[in-house]
């Protein structure tokens, strides 16, 4: 198999259950390199648990995930190392808020890749000055705004160099003012060809950046395909019925 | 004094040990966590001033060459056990008051379970605790006093030798006056140690 060939992202019947509560439900989905793809849906339709299953916080109950030919959901797997090439960026920041954003960025390299601190302050520098925050590199998060917190996680994450980019509703907790800062990171990065797969309520960014969004409802991926075709002509009442809501709430 | 600084060497690292070894996660570890829950138990359970007597007078009297029969090295160890005890419980409340979240973020990073607690979870838990190790530092002083019974000598054991040889009550008042002394500086630093935290990390003023 030649590199490139393999997907890099292959989910093939993953579920998911909390007591008796089924979170996910059969679902399949790939991912080629490069490619951006957007799940959609409600609160509490799997998107987040999705993410978490790949990043493998959460154990699965059934089906097997792929990254790059390799199996991560097998016995055995050594699950540090799967998550070191795989990035996650949460709603919620979660910056260590007892380190300096320099540190915040380079604990991971130091300690998991094994860099030394002088090599971990040059690639955390070049990335910060990159997005914006070369200035911030002091400054403990609690003193930044929102949208710089969450562009400090989101160059936490990158500094792993991952190969596949999880992102879990990252704009949620932003004042709307500074949601663009963030988004605009992201287009940059896949602009740069980064594969991620993308949690999200914003429509509009969905719209833009994904090259497929999928439509998740009670767990499992009820409609996928281009964003014209998803957010122009969706085929499944309940897609039109989600979009319909979000139309009404202004957001799309 | 010695006797005091003696034992808190020991009981800091000793109750932080336990503390991690208690949240240690998954079923495999069920026994160590099983073993560092009784000694929890037990040592807050017995009286302080009982294990100090079982120990002090009871090891020697065993008569055991290889047992050390020093009053001084029994209090260091029975005090060392009984506060280790409490104090494990300050450093799991700590480790327990940090949001999963931030566990979760270090080991999405790839760190392993022990850098994240030792890179993220611990900074933030020990913090937190630094008033209520305090409490139990102070305590740890007061109880010094008990270790008197086994005839080792301390302030408040000099005291009431001098106070019986003289019949001038104040000497009592000068062990106090002695471990208030240790007291009030110490309470200081930890006040500057967090509003020093809190500077650093946090914005503006506090609400």
């Amino acid at each position: 198999m030649t590199v490139g060939a393999a997907p890099m992202l292959q989910l093939e019947g993953v579920s998911k259950s909390f007591g008796d509560l089924e979170v996910l439900r059969g679902i399949d989905l790939t991912l080629a390199e490069h490619e951006v793809v957007c799940l959609i849906g409600a609160s509490g339709s799997g998107k987040s648990t999705m993410l978490r299953c790949v990043n493998l916080l959460e154990p699965i109950d059934a089906g097997r995930i792929v990254v790059g030919g390799e199996e991560i959901t097998g016995r055995g797997v050594d699950v540090d190392r799967v998550r070191r090439g795989i990035g996650i960026v949460f709603q919620s920041f979660n910056l260590f808020p007892h380190m300096s954003v320099l540190e915040n960025v380079t604990l991971a390299p130091r300690k998991a890749r094994g860099l030394s601190r002088a090599g971990a302050i040059t690639e955390a520098d070049a990335l910060l000055t990159r997005f914006g925050l070369a200035d911030k590199r002091g400054e403990y998060p609690d003193r930044l705004s929102g949208g710089q917190q969450q562009r400090v996680a989101i160059v936490r994450a990158l500094a792993m160099q991952p190969r596949l980019l999880l992102l879990d509703e990252i704009t949620s907790a932003l004042d709307p003012e500074l949601v663009a800062e963030v988004l605009d990171v992201i287009r940059e990065l896949a602009a740069g060809g980064m594969t991620m797969l993308i949690a999200t309520h914003e429509m509009g960014f969905a719209r833009d950046v994904a090259n497929r969004v999928c439509f998740l409802d009670a767990g499992r991926i009820l409609e996928q395909g281009p964003p014209e075709a998803i957010f122009g002509s969706p085929q499944e009442e309940r897609t039109r019925q989600f979009l319909q809501r979000i139309v009404a709430a202004g957001r799309l | 004094m010695k006797l005091f600084l003696t034992a808190e060497a020991i009981i800091l690292p000793a109750a932080l040990l336990l503390a991690v070894l208690r949240s240690l996660p998954g079923p495999v570890f069920f026994p160590i966590r099983a073993l560092a829950i009784v000694y929890a138990d037990l040592f807050r359970g017995i009286p302080t001033i009982l294990v100090i007597f079982m120990l002090g007078f009871g090891m020697p009297a065993l008569g055991l060459s290889w047992i050390p029969d020093s009053q001084f090295f029994w209090a260091v160890v029975a005090l060392s056990l009984v506060y280790t005890a409490y104090v494990s419980e300050v450093y799991r409340a700590g480790i327990e008051s940090v949001h999963p979240s931030q566990a979760a973020a270090a080991r999405s990073l790839g760190l392993t379970h022990a850098q994240s607690l030792r890179h993220v979870v611990l900074p933030q838990a020990i913090r937190r605790v630094i008033p209520p190790l305090l409490n139990d530092f102070i305590g740890l002083q007061k109880d010094t006093a008990l270790v008197g019974a086994l005839g080792v000598v301390e302030a408040f054991r000099q005291s009431q030798i001098d106070q019986a040889a003289t019949f001038n009550g104040t000497y009592y008042l000068v062990a106090a006056t002695l471990f208030v002394a240790l007291t009030i500086p110490l309470a200081r630093f930890t006040d500057w140690l967090v509003a020093r935290d809190r500077r650093r990390q946090q914005a503006g003023r506090l609400v």
